[in-house]
């Protein structure tokens, strides 16, 4: 299984991925720039993605937003930004491709003339309306900064979450756009993917002709950081929300994208929550019925990970006794290991979720998504069948050994989510933590 | 060579699609098996379609429908809860319920070379749920506790306040979740009791679709659902959405659901709308486009790129086989609400003939519905929900390959006349879920009538 690919750098350092699949007559254009909000800085949080939202509102030889011509073509389109890199992407019928890379071309080569003070200050207006919904309207919506707060120093890119801080957001400036531009959104910094319904001939040429003539740019600095080191001892924090239920976040600093043990945590998580037959979803929701979901994952980043469990209390049930039996589940993995059948389930349903994956050409998590994925973090496209590798060759005891190893309760973070004003549902011992 | 940045490079004719074949066939029960050859993955997916929602619930039992489907998958056939997620995790498949007002939908998504162990554990699933007291404690309990949860969501208020005062005392009034009320009357023998007279074969429909040919495909889910006897008494069950009277207009246009502190406000503006059989329904989702159906609509345009109030606004029409709603919604910041309202209201009036659709408008909003149109049949799944879509609307065989030169005969005319049709703005209602500090004042002055209180949850 893998995704055929063949690659081809311009001269200006951009990669031009090519995958044919001509099931179904659309084309996927897909392009990632090496740039996220790990780029920021503290106090200039919420950047990166502010900025993806200036990519859609014209360049200088169409300045009439860049959705119009697009969606009159029959496309359909969006980005995203997270910590790492930022992607922008079209799935168009075939007649459309020239369109669409002219216009992600224009934008990547000529931004800056079509923008103005009004754009600038009217996508900081829609931005803020999005950390509003998202996050402050949002129940528990704060708890996944306080998590990375904790986890990270102030100075680690990875300590403030890409829709950034309010205020971060309203001190930006028409200016900072301007450097951000210059500096990440380059040809050498960026990877382009083109899949579908086309052949790789035209769609090179194409994609040369459009993206060719532009600068190649300096390289970008480098992402300056001090690797976190283990927490010293266990952090419990609390934060008050317009909630009903308590909700418990346990988390543990892991193993980055695609690091020793990465794929063993994801597994891990899936042994303890994927589904009703896992570990934490049948201890704690199927029968002893002391929480109302569960939900542990592996997320693992560029230049590091988190793992984490979050568990919300039934009523009447309090966080310490899902604490208690968390730990008491996890210990039981790390003691014996996962036991045959759930490796066998574990593997079949990855194996399946690989296959899952190779169904849709565009959009986010389509073929083109992943070639620029391993493309971006490994400078290898062709990394499908060995990312596979990675979760088929796992033993029960890796399972068990990076439990172990990584799932210490002396290094964890513990963030209690509870009801406004009242303290005591917190864990004993919990501090407030201010995130906003 | 150097590109021509002058003008943007010329789109040329759209690629010839068809849809692919649907056969069908009809088992002695009234089974109708359809399948669907999909040969891209090595994945085949099993949906069954039974055209029983919420709008079945008794009135005095919302959320029976639900709850009935939440319990398909806790034990069945031989196998209690944990040994059926387990043979599903063995084979790796995937499976989804999905209730709407309409109907329920139960997919199994799995690798081909599972696909008889899949499409098997589906028919015990949907014909031999145990239905066990313990279970259904248990699934109640946490569907009571998803409402507790649900009170904080704003998204979730708006929607339920919203159904309620469209749809007073009527089917569609409802969220499939049902009431808290509800859920803590009621018994299990009812569960099993609305099985057993709504789940059966002749109402049935089950779409094969994936890599393998048609008669496998067909045979499969045979095998599976051959020995599904059909019921004498088959006669009752529930009534048709489509037969639905309309409800009664309401007492107020406006209704607020307080939530203190509220960092934006919650809207919701609309009323009923035509049923899915309309013969309109070309001309509505074209105007559905050019309203607030995509990123470049004039309700999107207006509230966010040009005044900033909201992330993203939209309308739609949800059609259904009885009338169903048709909705704008957004959310905003709170200080803007009234603004916000104020500038949808005059949208909504302008589009039926004061500022009618333009050419331009006209030719993006049916060439994002048509140019684009295979992008919707690339996956199995996709491809399966597609076909439901003509057994659950009883749409004509060639549906699919005239959709596109209908939406294109769809002419400016069309769409203004659709637009006065089926938008009135003298009945539209509009839900605000917010700081009633912030935005109770602003309310008033928009000269609607009096503003409701609806209680949270």
């Amino acid at each position: 299984m893998d995704i055929p690919y063949s690659r081809h750098t311009l001269d200006n350092g951009l990669d031009v991925l090519v995958h044919e699949d001509h099931d179904c007559p659309i084309v996927a254009v897909n392009i990632w720039y090496h740039v996220g909000s790990k780029n920021e800085k503290p106090g200039r949080t919420g950047f990166a993605h502010l900025f993806e939202h200036l990519m859609f509102e014209g360049s200088q030889h169409y300045d009439r937003g860049y959705f119009q011509p697009l969606q009159e073509a029959g496309a359909s389109l969006n980005g995203s930004t997270n910590a790492d890199r930022t992607n922008y992407w079209e799935v168009v019928p075939p007649n459309a491709l020239e369109l669409a890379l002219w216009m992600e071309s224009d934008r990547m080569g000529f931004l800056l003339p079509a923008l103005t003070d009004h754009k600038f200050e009217n996508q900081r207006d829609v931005v803020l309306n999005e950390r509003r919904q998202n996050y402050e309207n949002r129940p528990y919506g704060f708890a996944g900064m306080a998590v990375v707060g904790a986890l990270y120093a102030p100075d680690h890119p990875y300590h403030w979450l890409t829709i950034g801080g309010a205020q971060d957001i309203q001190a930006a400036r028409l200016d900072d756009v301007r450097a951000f531009f210059q500096t990440y959104y380059r040809p050498r910094n960026a990877s382009l993917a083109l899949a579908g319904d086309v052949t790789t001939e035209r769609a090179l040429a194409m994609a040369t002709e459009y993206f060719g003539p532009l600068d190649a740019g300096e390289p970008p600095p480098p992402v300056e950081y001090t690797a976190p080191s283990p927490l010293a001892a266990e952090q419990r924090l609390l934060l008050e929300d317009r909630v009903e239920l308590p909700r418990l976040y346990m988390a543990w600093h892991s193993p980055a994208l695609y690091a020793e043990d990465d794929a063993e945590l994801d597994l891990v998580a899936d042994v303890l929550a994927g589904g009703k037959t896992s570990r934490l979803y049948r201890t704690l929701v199927f029968e002893e019925r002391i929480a109302t979901e569960v939900a542990a994952s592996q997320n693992s980043r560029e230049i590091g990970g988190f793992f984490q469990i979050v568990a919300t209390a039934a009523p009447g049930r309090t966080l310490a006794e899902l604490e208690r039996a968390i730990a008491r589940e996890l210990n039981g993995l790390i003691e014996q290991g996962p036991n045959a059948g759930e490796i066998e389930r574990c593997l079949a349903q990855a194996e399946a979720h690989f296959v899952y994956r190779l169904q849709t050409i565009g959009g986010f998590g389509g073929k083109s998504d992943q070639l620029n994925a391993y493309n971006t973090f490994l400078g290898d496209p062709g990394f499908f069948d060995r990312d596979l590798a990675r979760y088929r060759r796992v033993m029960r005891s890796d399972l068990q050994r990076a439990a172990a190893r990584w799932l210490r309760p002396a290094s964890r973070v513990l963030l209690s989510v509870i009801p406004k004003g009242r303290l005591a549902l917190a864990l004993p011992d919990s501090h407030p933590v201010d995130v906003s | 060579m150097t590109a021509d940045r002058s003008r943007l490079p010329p789109v040329g004719d759209d690629p010839a699609f068809t849809f692919p074949e649907i056969r069908r066939r009809t088992l002695a029960s009234g089974l109708r098996v359809w399948t669907v050859e999909h040969h891209a993955v090595p994945l085949v997916s099993f949906l069954v379609l039974l055209p029983v929602g919420a709008a079945a619930d008794p009135p005095e039992r919302p959320g029976l429908a639900a709850i009935t489907s939440d319990m398909l998958d806790e034990g069945c056939g031989g196998m209690t809860a944990l040994d059926l997620h387990e043979a599903l995790g063995r084979i790796g498949a995937n499976l989804d319920t999905d209730i709407g007002a309409d109907a329920t939908l139960l997919t199994l998504s799995t690798l081909s070379r599972f696909a008889d162990r899949g499409v098997a554990l589906l028919a015990d699933i949907v014909i031999r749920p145990r239905l066990e007291q313990r279970d259904f404690d248990r699934v109640r309990e946490l569907r009571l506790n998803r409402l507790v949860q649900l009170r904080d969501l704003p998204p979730a208020l708006a929607d339920r306040a919203f159904a309620q005062m469209l749809y007073p005392g009527h089917p569609y009034g409802h969220t499939p979740i049902g009431t808290e009320g509800s859920l803590r009357a009621m018994a299990l023998r009812e569960i099993g009791a609305f099985h057993r007279q709504t789940y059966s074969p002749a109402r049935t429909t089950i779409i094969a679709a994936g890599d393998a040919p048609h008669g496998q495909l067909a045979d499969l889910a045979e095998r599976a659902f051959g020995g599904w006897a059909a019921r004498p008494a088959e006669s009752g069950g529930p009534k048709d959405p489509a037969t639905l009277k309309l409800p009664p207009p309401p007492a107020d246009r406006v209704a607020l659901v307080h939530r203190a502190g509220s960092a934006q406000s919650e809207l919701r503006i609309g009323h009923v709308g035509p049923a899915r059989s309309t013969p309109d329904y070309h001309a509505l989702i074209v105007l559905n486009m050019v309203l607030g159906g995509q990123f470049v609509s004039r309700i999107n345009m207006n509230l966010r790129e040009d005044k900033g109030y909201t992330y993203g606004a939209r309308t739609s029409f949800e059609f259904r086989r009885g009338a169903g709603p048709f909705t704008l919604s957004a959310s905003v910041q709170s200080e803007a609400t009234a603004d916000a309202i104020r500038e949808a209201l005059s949208e909504l009036r302008a589009i039926r003939g004061d500022r009618p659709v333009t050419p331009g408008e006209l030719e993006t909003g049916r060439a994002a519905l048509t140019r684009g149109y295979p992008r919707n049949f690339e996956t199995a799944d996709q491809i399966a929900r597609a076909a439901a879509q003509l057994a659950l609307y009883d749409l004509p065989d060639d549906y699919f390959s005239t959709f596109v030169p209908r939406v294109r005969a769809v002419d400016e005319a069309a769409v203004t006349r659709v637009a006065a049709a089926h938008i009135d703005p003298a009945k539209l209602l509009t839900v605000v879920v917010g700081d009633r500090e912030k935005v109770a004042a602003s309310l008033r002055g928009l000269d609607l009538g009096r503003v409701a209180e609806i209680a949270a949850g």
